[in-house]
């Protein structure tokens, strides 16, 4: 089962159905207990970072997640990719989850924000699983961007700067675009996630 | 670099996508989940539903559209129409729209902008401009575009931002139904005017007004719904000419 974390930040029926058109069984849930038994844990997300980081604090997930990430696949989608880093400063600076290091910070760009729409994807470090989503378009809708080290970069796109696409450490991966708003590729790209982390239950860099 | 998005517009009156401008003579042309599945299949960067719903229970179906749409489109989709409160917006967030349109009731209560912006995100506020030529100026119209509320349209478009909407979709009620293509003049006057996404809609006719308003001016979208509906011309027939000519934009 892949349970997607329900923290009150932004809907998932889109998440949930994506999943659920790979063949998977999905559940949404807040409950420690039904996240242990999870196979994968899917934090979407949409929303401002602290508010976010508030209602995860609230529902004394902090700890149980960053637990369950040790142990099992773990996907942050947008905002929920943006938890994963040790801190946010939207609205003020607020922790996030620490399972990849970085911050997160409003994007440094000279183009309109938010950064909305299509953008293609440039994978990094020579991802070799990933590599078939070069120049793939993806749906983004955000205006803070991670800063992360080089080696936890699986792929990036371009809006006159760098902007984190997907991130990886590990069984931790991030997604900043919105995979299930992103038509077939957004999908495929689930299905490599899912892939990767089935054949891979490594431990955390 | 980023795409330039190709929008179809459904109009939606009590649960049935509909055809005519001036709310006379409305024919049904279909069911909206699935024109919207279609068009996403086809191409579509993003979809958007205008409700022109005059019941509660046309409101109220549209709430289960949404459902069914965020459950059987993988495109982003936008509500609009009928938006009054921040009741409202909420409502159909958590059906699953993607983003909120509002309009008339931005207008009359500017701190809906505000409030929508502040507890559910810029990304998700958007706000609606129906613009009209009165002079050298272009005032905000409202009700269907044929009140005249005497207010600068640019400084409106301004506001908005300032008062945290994501993304402004600017019709022209000059252009709009005349498929003669969008409103150069003032698409560009509203995208120069402030630093968020703007989408240009009314008055496309044939694919070829899409590159004209993509390559005149730095508007991020364009929206147009007649030429879609009857098969006219399909979204994959607009990329084809936006390529042609030139234009960045997604291939699906």
């Amino acid at each position: 089962m892949i349970a997607i974390v329900d923290y009150g930040m932004g809907n998932v029926a889109s998440v949930r159905t994506a999943f659920q058109r790979l063949g998977y069984d999905v559940e949404i849930t807040d409950s420690i207990e039904r996240l242990k038994v999870a196979s994968h844990i899917i934090l979407p997300g949409v929303g401002s970072f602290q508010a976010a980081a508030r209602e995860i604090n609230q529902r004394h997930l902090a700890e149980p997640l960053r637990k369950l990430a040790e142990e099992k696949p773990f996907l942050g989608i947008c905002l929920g990719m943006q938890l994963l880093f040790d801190k946010g400063y939207e609205n003020g600076s607020s922790d996030g989850l620490g399972l990849i290091p970085g911050e997160v910070n409003r994007m440094e760009t000279e183009y309109i924000l938010p950064h909305i729409g299509w953008n293609q994807l440039q994978i990094e470090n020579n991802n070799q699983a990933f590599a078939p989503f070069q120049d793939k378009h993806v749906y983004f809708v955000h205006s803070f961007q991670a800063r992360t080290e080089q080696q936890y970069l699986v792929a990036t796109a371009d809006y006159g700067t760098k902007v984190p696409g997907i991130v990886q450490n590990g069984h931790v991966y991030g997604m900043q675009f919105h995979p299930e708003k992103s038509g077939e590729v957004g999908v495929d790209l689930l299905k490599v996630f899912m892939k990767e982390t089935n054949s891979d239950r490594g431990q955390l860099a | 670099m980023i795409a330039k998005r190709i929008i179809p517009c459904l109009d939606v009156k009590e649960g049935k996508v509909v055809k005519g401008t001036n709310f006379v003579g409305l024919r049904e042309l279909g069911d909206p989940v699935e024109m919207a599945s279609n068009y996403s299949k086809d191409g579509a960067d993003e979809i958007i539903f205008l409700d022109i719903s005059a019941t509660n229970e046309g409101r109220q179906t549209m709430v289960d559209i949404v459902r069914r749409t965020a459950e059987q489109v993988f495109v982003p989709f936008t509500v609009g129409g009928g938006v009054r409160t921040i009741e409202d917006v909420n409502c159909l967030l958590k059906a699953g729209a993607d983003k909120v349109g509002m309009n008339s009731a931005a207008v009359n209560n500017p701190q809906l902008i505000t409030e929508s912006s502040a507890r559910f995100g810029a990304q998700c506020t958007v706000v609606a401009i129906d613009a009209k030529r009165v002079g050298d100026k272009w005032h905000v119209m409202t009700h269907g575009g044929s009140k005249d509320t005497g207010m600068d349209a640019i400084e409106w478009a301004k506001e908005a931002e300032s008062r945290g909407a994501g993304e402004i979709l600017l019709t022209s009620v000059d252009t709009d139904g005349v498929k003669d293509g969008y409103d150069l003049a003032l698409t560009e006057a509203v995208v120069s005017a402030v630093r968020i996404p703007v989408i240009a809609s009314g008055g496309v006719g044939k694919p070829e007004h899409f590159p004209e308003v993509f390559n005149q001016t730095d508007v991020s979208a364009g929206l147009a719904a007649s030429i879609f509906h009857e098969n006219t011309f399909t979204v994959k027939q607009v990329k084809e000419v936006c390529t042609e000519q030139g234009v960045n934009i997604r291939e699906a």
